[in-house]
């Protein structure tokens, strides 16, 4: 559906490496934030439950617990206040979407690691 | 004041530096060549004619094709007229492209809305339908009362009801120009433009 133009203008912003993570990874985004004029950098831990939409509207959810809450951040893959996205751990997961995680606490919400291959 | 024809090409996203996201439409807009100029003496007021994109040769009509040889122009698709509040020097053969147009700059912007067939007035006019319970049955779409009774005894004229929608002109102003590519010719409005992909769309400032 995407045209060949609309396709040369969304490469401009694309970025290029991104596919090297997946839900149920526990990743550390690393976001810009901008106070005033100051710029810093704030990461932000917690697993992947998602992955949706290509192309330059590709975004990913993170999900972490602190203190007892469920915070979700949405962000935007190929936005440039998006920096590096460490993986902290990989999870080996059945599912694209781990939307069930949010009705778990405690042991059964944990992920088991990928053995790797 | 200049105006572009140009045709939807799609939506997409830009980022700026700072992180925002944009929404935009990106536009093919021009390059238009002014086909005819009218003044007040000739033709009783003040326009261009101004023609852009092409088709098979053969779908043009030979009175068609006598007017452009005429104008020396190319054959055009599509031919529009700008009215012009004061008479202007321009002249046949004139082209305007993007760069009539700055970046930041708020345009209108007019298009063909997409047919959307025979629709209720809930969807067509926004109509709040009716009550599920309460002793309804086949109530919950209808637009209710339409009028009086015995006096006026007719349904005012203009009263809203279901029917055709869309497929209509449908003019959109203070539309933003996000970015212009002047190479390719295209033009990147903020947000949403009336009509389907491949429509005609006309901006101007």
């Amino acid at each position: 559906m995407s045209n060949e133009l609309i396709k040369a203008i969304d490469k401009k912003s694309l970025k290029e490496r991104t596919s090297d993570f997946a839900p149920g990874d526990t990743v550390r985004v690393h976001v810009k934030i901008k106070e005033g004029d100051k710029e810093r950098i704030q990461a932000f831990q917690g697993v992947v439950i998602q992955r949706r939409g290509g192309g330059i509207g590709e975004t990913f959810t993170v999900r972490r617990v602190t203190s007892g809450i469920g915070v979700e951040r949405i962000f935007p893959l190929h936005s440039p206040n998006v920096g590096k996205i460490d993986i902290v751990r990989r999870g080996k997961v059945r599912r694209a979407k781990l939307f069930y995680l949010r009705g778990l606490t405690g042991r059964s919400a944990r992920i088991k690691e990928h053995e790797g291959n | 004041m200049r105006q572009l024809l140009g045709t939807k090409i799609g939506m997409t996203r830009l980022f700026t530096e700072t992180g925002d996201e944009i929404p935009v439409t990106v536009i093919a807009a021009g390059p238009c060549p002014i086909v005819k100029v009218k003044t007040e003496k000739t033709d009783g007021y003040n326009a261009v004619v101004l023609g852009y994109g092409a088709k098979r040769k053969k779908l043009y009509t030979k009175p068609l094709l006598g007017f452009f040889q005429k104008t020396g122009t190319e054959p055009l698709r599509y031919l529009r007229e700008m009215r012009l509040t004061a008479p202007e020097e321009l002249n046949v053969g004139d082209v305007w492209t993007v760069d009539v147009f700055k970046r930041g700059e708020k345009v209108k912007v007019t298009g063909t809305s997409k047919g959307k067939g025979f629709q209720g007035a809930m969807r067509r006019h926004g109509f709040r339908g009716a009550q599920k319970t309460h002793g309804q049955s086949d109530r919950m779409r209808a637009p209710g009362s339409i009028g009086s009774s015995s006096y006026p005894s007719r349904v005012f004229l203009g009263q809203r009801m279901a029917g055709h929608m869309g497929d209509e002109r449908v003019s959109m102003r203070n539309i933003r120009i996000i970015d212009i590519d002047v190479e390719k010719n295209l033009i990147m409005l903020k947000g949403a433009v009336p009509g389907p992909r491949n429509g005609l769309v006309i901006i101007k400032n």
